[in-house]
């Protein structure tokens, strides 16, 4: 951090320095970056082995498996976005300091969903490849990830907020974040399943962006709240 | 030579995408399992011989 | 693991480090100068003078890779877990080392027998990927690969990594024979009509030697990989000795 006056710190290179230092830290630690794009392959690939490879099976329930899969891929990722800064003592110097928690959370949110959710959205073709996904759906498969993980990377944060302290952290996580996923997932898989059926998908995406907008206005204030609430405790 | 001509080779009867695209991932993968363990001795032996410069410069000034 | 069978003096002498280092050094130049022919002249053979196959065309001639990477991926993870074994049965560094070094190298080369053969698939079935046995079990035993890199990764301390990654190794070892067992018979009960494994058609000598030489320049392509992976691992946990201070002051 620089030895400027706090007041000469503009919201805009706080956030901007926040970001480059969590995606400077996440470069360190490269290997685990990997692990949640693993488990999402793995995921996916369980449905087919569990259940039916048969491409008439598969090509229907494709979108839904996607889903869950990067659904639960994220979860497995949220604990890491205030661990390590918890362990080390920055949380607490980031509540300590003068700028907006709820813009550094912020920060902190868009680098963990660019290292988690941008790499499973891209990776999603894949996937939909393997589950013989119908062509139509592949793009709507896509963009729904794009407008949705940003949304569960928001939402999870409250639950990592919420359990920071706690050494069960992980699980407990998923408990509180699950129900609240649920709306996402149903108008994700509900665009991708239209798309396939020749439907149009706007309306899907609308409310999708919809409670992407209402995620980032409210959701970093939120995680401030129950960070201040955790770290204090 | 089962190919009449270097179009025909490139092209495989069709199949030319694929047969080159297969070669192609191959050759990538062998290069980088030769060139990542090299680029990373490389690197380590130039951090040694830095931290052992300093070493020595520091071993230097205080003797 | 406190087992230690008497074992000759040379077996001893092959766990130091440096010994490993200094032999590696004379063996590179030989295995990469017959790695780097093989692999040229079994190339340039499959794609050019041997014959595509009567129904396959030439697409056939992916097989020239997609073959040697399936059968080195599953050696490797044999090494990998034998090396493994070794180093929890005698407490040997180097050996821990190589089993370190295998797995990046088996995780890369089953990508390329998964990449190759969804490629195959592609003209052949129609679909760029297909829940057939063959390419249901290396999709696992890439899962196994990368669980075992990430375990040895994760771990800071080198003596704990190698031994919890080395259980690791063993634990898979023993289980993919079942796997193989059970992906087998899934695969029998939802055997789709239509597709029909990639099968390895009676070959002619003409297609089967360049393919023997693919399978003996990947090999040694291995070897090498190996041994530049093991002898920089090697470098990084030596440090400290004279002699890889000497080593790195010397360039």
């Amino acid at each position: 951090m620089t030895n400027q006056s706090d007041s000469d710190l503009g919201l805009g290179r706080v956030f901007w320095m926040t970001l480059k230092r969590d995606l400077l830290l996440s470069y360190r630690r490269r290997n685990d970056l990997v692990s949640p794009l693993v488990f999402f392959l793995m995921v996916a690939t369980l449905f087919p082995l569990g259940v039916s490879p048969e491409p008439k099976f598969l090509s229907e329930v494709a979108a839904g498996v996607v889903w869950v899969a990067a659904l639960l891929s994220t979860l497995l990722s949220m604990d890491s976005l205030f661990r390590t800064d918890f362990d080390d003592g920055s949380l607490e110097q980031m509540l300590l300091s003068p700028q907006p928690l709820a813009l550094l959370v912020f920060a902190k949110i868009c680098a963990h969903w660019m290292i988690s959710g941008l790499p499973l959205t891209i990776m999603s073709p894949l996937l939909g490849v393997m589950l013989f996904l119908p062509n139509e759906g592949m793009g709507p498969l896509i963009i729904t990830l794009l407008i949705g993980t940003p949304t569960l990377s928001l939402i999870g944060a409250i639950g990592a907020g919420l359990t920071v302290g706690l050494r069960k952290g992980g699980v407990l996580i998923t408990l509180l974040v699950l129900p609240l996923y649920i709306p996402v997932l149903i108008f994700g898989t509900g665009a991708v399943q239209a798309a396939s059926s020749g439907l149009p998908i706007a309306g899907y995406l609308a409310i999708l962006g919809a409670i992407l907008a209402l995620g980032i206005v409210l959701a970093p204030i939120a995680v401030a709240a129950s960070l201040r609430i955790s770290v204090s405790s | 030579m089962y190919f009449n001509s270097f179009s025909e080779l490139i092209d495989m009867g069709g199949h030319g995408l694929y047969v080159w695209a297969c070669y192609g991932i191959a050759l990538t993968i062998l290069v980088f399992n030769i060139v990542s363990p090299l680029m990373a001795k490389k690197q380590f032996i130039n951090e040694l011989s830095r931290r052992l410069k300093r070493e020595r410069r520091i071993s230097d000034n205080n003797s | 693991m406190a087992i230690t069978w008497k074992m000759p003096k040379w077996f001893y002498q092959m766990g130091s480090p440096r010994w490993f280092y200094d032999i590696s050094s004379r063996l590179l130049p030989g295995f990469a100068i017959a790695a780097a022919l093989l692999l040229v002249v079994g190339a340039v053979w499959g794609l050019a003078f041997a014959p595509p196959d009567y129904q396959q065309g030439n697409s056939f001639r992916i097989i020239y890779i997609h073959v040697p990477a399936a059968i080195l991926a599953q050696s490797c993870y044999i090494l990998m877990a034998m090396a493994g074994a070794v180093n929890l049965i005698w407490k040997m560094k180097v050996a821990d080392m190589i089993a370190k070094s295998c797995a990046p190298i088996g995780a890369t080369i089953a990508v390329l027998a998964l990449a190759t053969g969804a490629i195959w698939g592609k003209p052949i079935w129609g679909a760029w990927w297909v829940w057939d046995a063959r390419l249901t079990s290396m999709l696992i035993l890439l899962f196994l690969y990368i669980g075992v890199y990430t375990l040895y990764s994760s771990i800071e301390n080198d003596i704990n990594a190698g031994q919890a990654g080395a259980i690791l190794a063993l634990v898979g070892l023993v289980n993919i024979p079942i796997i193989k067992y059970s992906v087998d018979w899934w695969n029998t009960l939802h055997q789709p009509a239509t597709f029909s494994v990639i099968e390895k058609p009676k070959m002619a000598p003409e297609m089967w030697m360049p393919l023997a030489v693919m399978v003996l320049g990947f090999y040694c392509f291995f070897a090498v990989a190996l041994m530049l992976r093991t002898r920089t691992e090697i470098l990084q946990r030596e440090k400290r000795t004279g002699w890889v201070r000497q080593l790195v002051e010397e360039k």
